[in-house]
């Protein structure tokens, strides 16, 4: 093991393109993704998350652009890469009518597993999926916990060095997300895998991804650890829940001096402020004798990614609404 | 914590073992085949429902052609009626049959795509199935013929005969698959598979299905002349009733051979639209 080189990036995509018709899906994504990292991809719904991770696995062509995993091309060796990666796309991928165990066993087979390796490989997976006796029950008959761990473990058979997961706990109960939640962590800190993790939820790029990357539009709006980007919003967060029209909340508060921005989310209205102690007063006395609303709660907290999301992609969509009218 | 480390170790045995796993081309791309006509059959074999409807449909035409035609047409020409009808009982259950119901679920739960995401020829995806129903074909063909027995059905050409005719009605219904699996790659839509069963019909039914080539006139006549069916049928019914004929099988073989090349070039270009090659 005497690489001279330095390792090339686990994953690395330049002004990646993919256009559908008139749209453009990705609209020249460019990021490096080191060996041993978690990197969340965050966006909204048809940000272009999905696309994205498709031309990465060799799924899709790119219109333009191109994008490496461990140095190989997607374009060019898409065998190769192959080799490399494992996907767990959204909503687990699964044959309704084998059984746990049979999938495990197809999916060796397809990547040409020796037998007595395979076999090795396939025991050490059955125990991380811990599904017990419904391994040989048809899969049609599990929940869908068990889907995702199974679907987990048919991505990890052929032992990958980069794991791509789209979106993998949508749709999944609390109990079960934390489950997948350790798996990754797991799965990142013993065995050095590289995870590629796409999201809409802030709450598990903040939890799992050391780096962060936001998508809207199409294009990578911004990127840093949560830490970084929290930073950049750089703001105390006063949430006030109401009872009554929120709007009325909303109208009373705009405009007082160290407000800088506020949004109103169901019976929540949430206020970027410069300094939370020396605003709440003022919002307080504002709300107090606004009509048609009665405060029910009011909170200052540090920004979390929620924020971030809002800031960036939020703003970022906003404009380019306006530019496609113009 | 042990299972977890053991893991690691089986990672690196892994990846030695796949990467000096270096197989030439078509030992690779026939093993793929195995393994997908495989997975394909036991499915099938899960199914039965899926399968069974195969073999209604031309036991009750064989009988109902056989016992309201049978006496006139015996009576009128000589002709063994059943003996006559058998190869049309066959290529109706033959014709149909496929796993592309199967292949629109794989695509609609993203299973297709797990197996686009192996190393495995895409080619090899969608022949492996073809495989699955040769093999599929082959056993809907054996109760056919036992029904034959049953009701006094010879053939001249002996087992030999028998043989050959369960291959080339297999071929035939193999050759016909190119369309479901065509119509599945470009729709995903279930019921446009079930659909092209209806593909089959004006060929079914224009054609020598009831009465030799020598009795249909007029239009009926020159289209039953165009029609791949009628060369099929005349194939097998030369193994049952007349021996070793040269001519007919090869109008059959050539017949199926065309019907083929359309419906599976049609499939192959409906695969490459949906993923990449290679």
């Amino acid at each position: 093991m005497n690489h001279i080189a330095i390792e090339p990036a686990a994953i690395e995509a330049s002004d990646l393109v993919r256009s559908f018709r008139d749209t453009r899906a990705v609209d020249g994504v460019s990021m490096t993704i080191r060996a041993g990292e978690i990197y969340g991809f965050l966006g909204p719904n048809g940000a272009g998350k999905t696309t994205t991770v498709r031309m990465l696995t060799t799924l899709l062509r790119p219109t333009s652009g191109s994008a490496r995993i461990a140095g190989i091309d997607v374009s060019r060796e898409p065998g190769r890469v192959r080799m490399r990666i494992g996907v767990a796309l959204q909503e687990a991928s699964l044959d309704l009518g084998q059984t746990g165990r049979e999938l495990l066993e197809l999916q060796a087979q397809l990547f040409s597993m020796r037998p007595d390796v395979a076999r090795r490989r396939l025991d050490d997976l059955i125990a991380m999926v811990d599904i017990g006796d419904a391994l040989d029950r048809r899969v049609k008959t599990y929940s869908g916990g068990m889907r995702r761990r199974l679907d987990l473990a048919l991505a990890l058979v052929h032992e990958p060095s980069v794991l791509f997961l789209d979106e993998p706990t949508t749709g999944l109960d609390p109990v079960s997300r934390r489950e997948v939640w350790n798996e990754v962590r797991h799965l990142n800190r013993e065995r050095g895998l590289t995870v590629f993790l796409t999201t809409q939820y802030l709450e598990e790029a903040d939890e799992l991804a050391h780096r962060v990357g936001i998508i809207a539009d199409g294009r990578i709006v911004a990127e840093g650890t949560p830490d970084e980007l929290k930073k950049k919003v750089g703001r105390d967060v006063v949430v006030v829940r109401v009872e009554g029209e929120p709007d009325l909340a909303h109208a009373a508060v705009v405009g007082l001096p160290d407000v800088e921005r506020v949004d109103v989310g169901g019976h929540e209205v949430r206020l970027m402020v410069g300094d939370g102690p020396a605003a709440i007063p003022q919002v307080a006395a504002r709300l107090a004798v606004a009509d048609g609303i009665k405060v029910t709660e009011m909170t200052l907290r540090r920004p979390t990614l929620d924020d971030v999301f809002l800031e960036f992609a939020g703003r970022e969509m906003t404009q380019s609404r306006q530019g496609a009218a113009a | 914590m042990s299972a977890r480390v053991s893991i690691r170790g089986a990672a690196v045995a892994s990846r030695a073992a796949t990467a000096h796993d270096t197989h030439i081309a078509p030992i690779r791309f026939g093993r793929d085949l195995v393994t997908v006509a495989r997975r394909s059959l036991r499915a099938a074999s899960r199914e039965p429902a899926a399968v069974i409807p195969s073999l209604i449909i031309p036991i009750f035409f064989f009988a109902v052609n056989v016992g309201s035609l049978g006496g006139i047409a015996n009576a009128m020409t000589g002709l063994d009626y059943t003996a006559f009808e058998l190869p049309v009982a066959v290529v109706f259950a033959v014709t149909g049959v496929s796993r592309a119901s199967a292949l629109v679920a794989d695509i609609s739960s993203g299973y297709f795509e797990r197996l686009l995401l192996t190393p495995i020829s895409r080619l090899a995806l969608l022949l492996g199935m073809m495989a699955a129903d040769f093999v599929l074909v082959i056993l809907l063909c054996l109760p056919v013929l036992a029904m034959g027995f049953v009701v006094g059905v010879h053939f001249v050409t002996g087992v030999v005969g028998m043989a050959a005719f369960v291959l080339l009605s297999a071929i035939w219904g193999v050759a016909f698959t190119g369309f479901p699996y065509a119509i599945a790659l470009r729709t995903r839509n279930p019921g446009a598979v079930s659909a092209s069963f209806i593909l089959f019909f004006p060929f079914a039914f224009l054609t020598t299905a009831y009465v030799p080539r020598e009795a249909l006139s007029g239009w009926l006549a020159t289209v039953a002349a165009f029609n791949p069916v009628t060369y099929i049928l005349e194939g097998l019914r030369s193994l049952v009733m007349t021996g070793w004929d040269a001519g007919p099988l090869l109008g059959g073989g050539v017949a199926t051979a065309i019907v083929g090349t359309i419906s599976i070039g049609l499939s192959l270009a409906a695969l490459r639209r949906r993923v990449r090659i290679p």
